[in-house]
């Protein structure tokens, strides 16, 4: 590959975190905030938000694209954690009574999901996206009219006036941070939520583990190519739901974590940005719709969030108006997951016209029969046509 | 018997199911205390409203681009013409023409880029046409706090310049449609003529359209794009074209919404009208690559009938306010069940 | 060598599909160690039977078949593929079934990986759970490439592999099944350049000495002569010959393969005809059409004439039209009388006065979801601008359903297409007439030249005499010039003037119609006297067996 190709290359497969990385830099500056600053939201926002991000690496890895259902998921963890308020256990050991709560919740959701996407094979990204807002108005209607009325809730605080629906915004007060603090590390200026790391540490043992497993294995082997998966013998429909499924738990689990980092839920909103946030996050660090892996989590998260820290100041800073800077910042949320969506669709392309450009060379036993040229005469062919590299 | 049971299997459940639930709730509305006369009013210019933001949505399926999930394009386009409409204070019927004739050199534009765009990521049009339409909205967003207009209906009254998130269309051009030649009824019953009649207008040209020669060419893009390649069709121009059209229709549209509904909605407003258009079309029977007037027709009629009629007749019922909930589950389930089907593509 | 039972035995082997007859009372064995070589043309039967044999469901959806199985004396049956897997079958097909960003080993073992043993998770979750062994499959892997003779890297990307290096991938993991004793290859060397075809030979002679059962179905004569030891000839359904390899030649199963006896079907043969100007040329043609590419052809179509093109599949006689016709990339030089066609460009192509009935009917060659109306006027419509109406002085135009009702029924009438009417959808139409519809669409555009390609393939026989009569109608009236690609020897020689056979992308000859079957055979089978086909078969002779 000449260097022209290969500098093309990268900036291509690349292109998305260059443009991240310069943005930031550039408005690290007009924003008028101080390193120290930056860095220590970026780390808070690294314990609130790597493990939703986390949890689209296996639907990737299946083949099914960024499982924008992963909605389904937070809002069984707010489900979760609207008991836990309402019976009111409080600290770390409310968070994990949310959990459980929201674990079955999130393991019928994540089924339905699954078995609506083997139903829309080749459009998962935007079925997913359908339901997530399907599921929204389900879950509304349940915490609102539901919950309080034919299910009983205890605690009077949370609840609207009328007797039954949650209030729009419920207070997490006695859950805040519990998580993050149970130790709470601090090396110099910086505050670190340790054991919130630990399980988002935890999270990414699993995955690992998890790939070397044969569930793994076929799972790959699905998201390449599920015809020749099908022809093996893999069960290919059962294995994409348990990716989703598995998806949906951990974004229930990840939904707590970033709520309880949060201190407050807006009841029925909390969930709407989440799965956007997440897809731009991996996205931006280097990830595609379909490959994925751990350091794009990390990468992403950072680089998302310190555009996100700095871009609202610099946007007033520059343009004389927030406002501006907060729409641009949304842009370039939606832009990124746009440009990325259009290279691999666009990659995706060339690869197929490649891909027969191969099976062409691999059937002329090694005569130059190339697009540009035209056929040798009938001269046959010229000895064994440098057979083993013949085909590229 | 047979042909009922045809019938059935073209009109599909779901459309049966609607009907016959919209029925229903035409029949309970009076006994709950809703004024029927007023509820088909609602329906009638709900479906004006909507009817040709739903229209747009055909070219491009016909031309085998699937579900215009980025019909913002058009909606700004529409946006564009009608903010310049106003701000050169062409009121009436100008106002209201002038802006659909502003608004065609941006459809044109966008329409042709978002096109050649479409033609490279063949496969998957409809996640990137939403990403792409949800980008331009936020730039856009910029824009009108940016974009020097001056008149004082439209901007924020305290700094003199930006637009404000929604402008009134009152003493302009609103309600120019509806009310021409307008029928009313008693207290409560209004039959939008010139809006209806605008509306059939539009789907009669469209229709007319489909049956040129390009618009022949473009179907058979969209039914067989080798068949059509074979005929000497240039397949990737028939898409451009279905994609300038249907953007701006989608101007078109959101201008006849604006004069109806009153008001030009900025800002992240775009994004909104979207869904409840591809939901509308999808009901109507189309499929992601075949669809016709009446499927616009019976669609929009549906959906916005069930949109208005479903929350009144509940909320009188159970004397609460159910809409938001309802729409939200209504509109999604029938995007979601049509995206589920196993489309029988005939190989 | 030499066992008592058989390891496979097909005993009267029948099969048919809706009515048409596909498979014959076929009778076979296959022993330990041996190679069989299965021939025969397309259509002729050999895919049908190796998908009975391998429990493909499309058998059973189609009625199932009649005849018994036996593997090592006891009768089996195949419900699905993966009964004949695990009953020690395997099978390489010519498209690879392969996981594109796999390594070799990880496709060798595909779904039968090595394990570490379990943990309590599999108590729970399954076995699915347990981690993979990765040094016991390289292991295997290794082992089974080491069977097959070859040099593989077992940490290769398939994707970055050459396609002979993807072939031996499929057949190492047929082979690294520990119970794999009859390996079934599909046309394995079509893919293969002539070097790696040579391993691919050597290492099949080594399996079958460790005693696997080989059946080798390819077209390439010489390498079943070079390494069969017994061949079995498939005639329309009919196993016709099954004799041992020693002593046959390339010539003889030319015979058996394509001679038949002259059937009353197609009409008495009427007498050579003389003709005078050129109507078409092409001139070093090259197409690249995936499965049919065209290297390098020259020919010249008289007016008037009806000039064929035959070969066996894969040769790319196909390419041909759908080369010159603009529906892939092409290159070389066409002309029509004396105008020069530009290629790559189906318009142009069509406005030249050109038509062409692709082989793809339901692919290219039919709006399935359409009326028989549009099928019929859409391209005489969009290059001719006929059917249609000006409205306001020619401002803009509407489709003229009555002028196109009118065609519809004309050709209707014409071909004699059953269908309920004009408005009816192409897709609700048989086989036959959906043909019709494609010919009539064709002709429509009242070309000059006609390409057909395929015109009877999958249709029944009073339709085929129909279409074949049809074509010799408008050639005969109209004097357009026909040049009719076909599978099926018997109607070219049916109705054509000459007939050119095209053998791996070039004309290997053109013959008069009237010319002895073998001479067709042989030139199909790619045995010409050409300089370069000697030097081959001579340096052919001199590989060592292995």
């Amino acid at each position: 590959m000449s260097a022209k190709k290969g500098i093309t290359k990268f900036i291509s497969d690349y292109a998305v975190v260059i443009i991240f990385v310069l943005l930031t830099v550039l408005s690290i500056k007009p924003s008028g905030l101080s390193v120290i600053y930056i860095i220590q939201e970026i780390i808070t926002r690294l314990g609130r938000n790597s493990f939703l991000v986390l949890a689209l690496l296996l639907p990737i890895y299946a083949g099914m694209g960024i499982n924008f259902a992963m909605t389904l998921g937070a809002m069984a963890g707010q489900i979760g954690l609207i008991f836990a308020i309402d019976w009111g256990i409080a600290g770390w050991q409310g968070l994990v009574v949310a959990f459980l709560v929201g674990l079955p919740v999130s393991l019928l959701l994540g089924w339905i999901c699954g078995k609506i996407m083997n139903r829309a094979k080749g459009r998962e990204m935007v079925t997913g996206y359908i339901l997530a807002f399907f599921i929204s108005g389900v879950y509304q209607f349940f915490v609102l009219y539901m919950m309080g009325s034919v299910v009983p809730m205890r605690n009077p605080a949370i609840m609207l006036s009328r007797g039954y629906g949650v209030r729009n915004t419920l207070n997490l007060e006695s859950v805040r941070q519990s998580l993050d603090n149970i130790v709470l590390l601090k090396i110099g200026p910086f505050s670190i939520p340790l054991i919130t790391f630990v399980v988002i540490a935890v999270l990414c043992v699993f995955i690992v583990w998890f790939k070397k497993t044969k569930l793994g294995q076929d799972m790959r082997a699905v998201g390449q190519d599920m015809a020749v998966a099908e022809a093996a013998g893999i069960p290919v429909e059962k294995t994409r739901i348990v990716a989703i499924l598995i998806s949906t738990v951990l974004a229930c689990a990840g939904q707590i974590i970033f709520l309880q980092n949060m201190g407050n839920m807006a009841t029925y909103n909390a969930h709407d940005q989440t799965s956007f946030f997440a897809a731009a996050a991996i996205l931006v660090g280097g990830a595609s719709v379909t490959h994925a892996s751990i350091p794009n989590v990390f990468i992403g998260v950072i680089l998302l969030h310190a555009m996100y820290i700095v871009s609202p100041l610099a946007g007033q800073n520059l343009f004389g108006s927030a406002m501006i800077g907060e729409y641009f910042r949304q842009f370039i949320g939606y832009g990124v997951i746009a440009i990325s969506l259009v290279l691999y669709a666009w990659k995706a392309k060339k690869a197929a016209d490649a891909a027969r450009m191969g099976l062409r060379a691999g059937a002329s036993n090694g005569n130059g029969v190339t697009a540009n040229g035209s056929a040798n005469g009938a001269t046959g062919p010229a000895g064994d046509g440098g057979a083993a590299g013949g085909s590229k | 018997m047979r042909d009922i049971k045809t019938f059935i299997q073209d009109f599909g459940w779901p459309r049966i199911i609607i009907f016959i639930f919209l029925i229903i709730l035409f029949i309970l509305a009076p006994i709950v205390g809703v004024r029927l006369d007023a509820s088909i009013s609602d329906v009638l210019n709900r479906f004006g409203q909507y009817a040709i933001l739903v229209l747009a949505l055909v070219p491009m399926i016909q031309s085998g681009c699937g579900l215009n999930f980025g019909l913002a394009l058009g909606i700004i386009a529409g946006l564009l013409g009608s903010t310049l409409s106003m701000q050169f204070g062409l009121r009436g019927f100008m106002g209201f023409f002038g802006a659909i004739v502003l608004a065609l050199p941006f459809s044109v534009i966008l329409g042709w880029i978002y096109g050649k765009l479409l033609n490279k990521v063949r496969g998957e049009e409809m996640t990137i046409g939403m990403y792409v339409g949800f980008s331009l909205v936020m730039i856009m967003c910029i824009m009108w706090l940016v974009l020097p207009y001056s008149n004082p209906q439209m901007v924020w009254g305290f700094a003199g310049k930006g637009l404000r998130t929604t402008i009134s269309t009152e003493g302009y051009w609103l309600k120019i449609l509806n009310n021409f030649l307008a029928i009313n009824i008693g207290e409560f019953f209004v039959f939008p003529t010139g809006l209806i009649l605008f509306v059939a207008l539009c789907c009669f040209l469209v229709w007319l359209f489909m049956r040129s020669k390009t618009g022949t060419a473009m179907t058979a893009v969209g039914s067989n794009p080798d068949f059509a390649r074979a005929s000497g069709v240039n397949a990737d121009k028939m898409r451009v074209i279905s994609v300038i059209m249907s953007t701006f229709l989608g101007a078109v549209g959101i201008i006849v919404y604006e004069q109806s509904f009153g008001f030009i909605q900025l800002y992240t407003a775009p994004n909104s009208m979207v869904f409840p258009a591809i939901a509308a079309i999808l009901i109507g029977g189309a499929s992601v690559n075949k669809a016709s007037m009446a499927n616009v027709i019976v669609g929009t009629f549906l959906f916005q009938g069930l949109l208005t009629m479903t929350p009144s007749v509940i909320n009188s019922i159970l004397q609460t306010d159910m809409s938001e909930v309802i729409r939200m589950i209504v509109s999604n389930g029938i995007i979601l069940y049509a995206l589920t089907r196993k489309t029988k593509v005939t190989k | 060598m030499g066992q008592t039972s058989p390891l496979l035995s097909l005993k009267n082997i029948s099969k048919e599909f809706y009515g048409n007859v596909v498979l014959q009372n076929v009778n076979f064995d296959l022993h330990e160690g041996e190679i069989l070589g299965l021939v025969g043309e397309n259509g002729a039967g050999k895919t049908t039977l190796m998908s009975i044999l391998f429990g493909m469901p499309v058998i059973a959806e189609t009625g199932g078949f009649s005849g018994t199985i036996e593997l090592d004396g006891q009768e089996v049956h195949f419900t699905s593929p993966f009964d004949a897997l695990d009953a020690g079958l395997g099978m390489v097909h010519q498209e690879f079934s392969l996981i594109p960003g796999f390594t070799t080993t990880e496709n060798i073992v595909l779904n039968r990986e090595s394990m570490k043993p379990g943990s309590i998770l599999n108590d729970v979750f399954g076995y699915r759970m347990s981690t993979l062994d990765r040094p016991a499959m390289r292991k295997r892997a290794s082992a089974a490439i080491h069977k097959l003779g070859v040099k593989l890297d077992p940490d290769m990307l398939v994707s970055e592999m050459p396609v002979g290096h993807k072939q031996f991938t499929e057949i190492a993991r047929e082979i690294s099944r520990e119970n794999t004793k009859i390996l079934i290859l599909d046309e394995p060397t079509a893919v293969l350049t002539e070097s790696e075809a040579l391993i691919l030979l050597d290492s099949l002679k080594k399996l079958s000495k460790d005693g696997v059962g080989i059946i080798f179905i390819s077209h390439r004569l010489r390498e079943v002569t070079q390494i069969a030891d017994r061949i079995v000839v498939l005639r329309d359904g009919v196993a016709v010959k099954d004799t041992q390899a020693a002593g046959v030649t390339v010539k003889d199963i030319a015979s058996w393969m394509v001679g038949r006896a002259m059937s009353g079907e197609t009409g008495p043969r009427e007498e050579s005809r003389a003709f005078a100007e050129e109507a078409f040329a092409v001139e070093n043609l090259w197409v690249d059409m995936p499965g049919e590419t065209v290297r390098d052809v020259s020919f010249s179509v008289k007016k008037g004439e009806i000039f064929g093109i035959g070969g066996l599949a894969g040769q790319g006689k196909l390419g041909i039209p759908n080369g010159i016709m603009g529906l892939y990339p092409a290159g070389g030089s066409a002309h029509l009388e004396s105008k020069d066609i530009p290629l790559n460009n189906p318009a142009a192509a069509l406005k030249a006065g050109m038509a062409f009935v692709s082989e793809d009917r339901r692919g290219v060659g039919l709006l399935l979801d359409e009326s028989l109306e549009w099928n019929i006027a859409f391209t005489a419509m969009q290059i001719h601008g006929q059917y249609l109406k000006p409205v306001l002085g020619g401002l803009f135009t509407q489709r003229d359903s009555v002028a196109m009702e009118k065609l519809c029924q004309e050709y209707i009438d014409l071909l004699d297409i059953k269908c309920t009417g004009t408005k009816q959808k192409a897709k609700e139409l048989s086989g036959g007439n959906q043909q019709k519809i494609c010919l009539a669409k064709a002709f429509a555009m009242k070309p000059d030249v006609l390409f057909v390609s395929e015109p009877t393939r999958g249709i029944d026989v009073g339709a085929k005499r129909l279409v074949i009569d049809t074509l010799k109608k408008y050639n005969r009236e109209y004097g357009t010039t026909i040049i009719m690609i076909s599978s099926e020897l018997e109607e070219l020689r049916a109705i054509c003037d000459r007939i050119a056979i095209v053998d791996e992308g070039k004309i290997a000859g053109i013959l008069p119609p009237g010319a002895n079957v073998a001479e067709f055979g042989i030139l199909m089978a790619g045995e010409t006297d050409s300089p370069s086909r000697t030097k081959r078969m001579a340096a052919a002779e001199e590989v060592p067996n292995a």
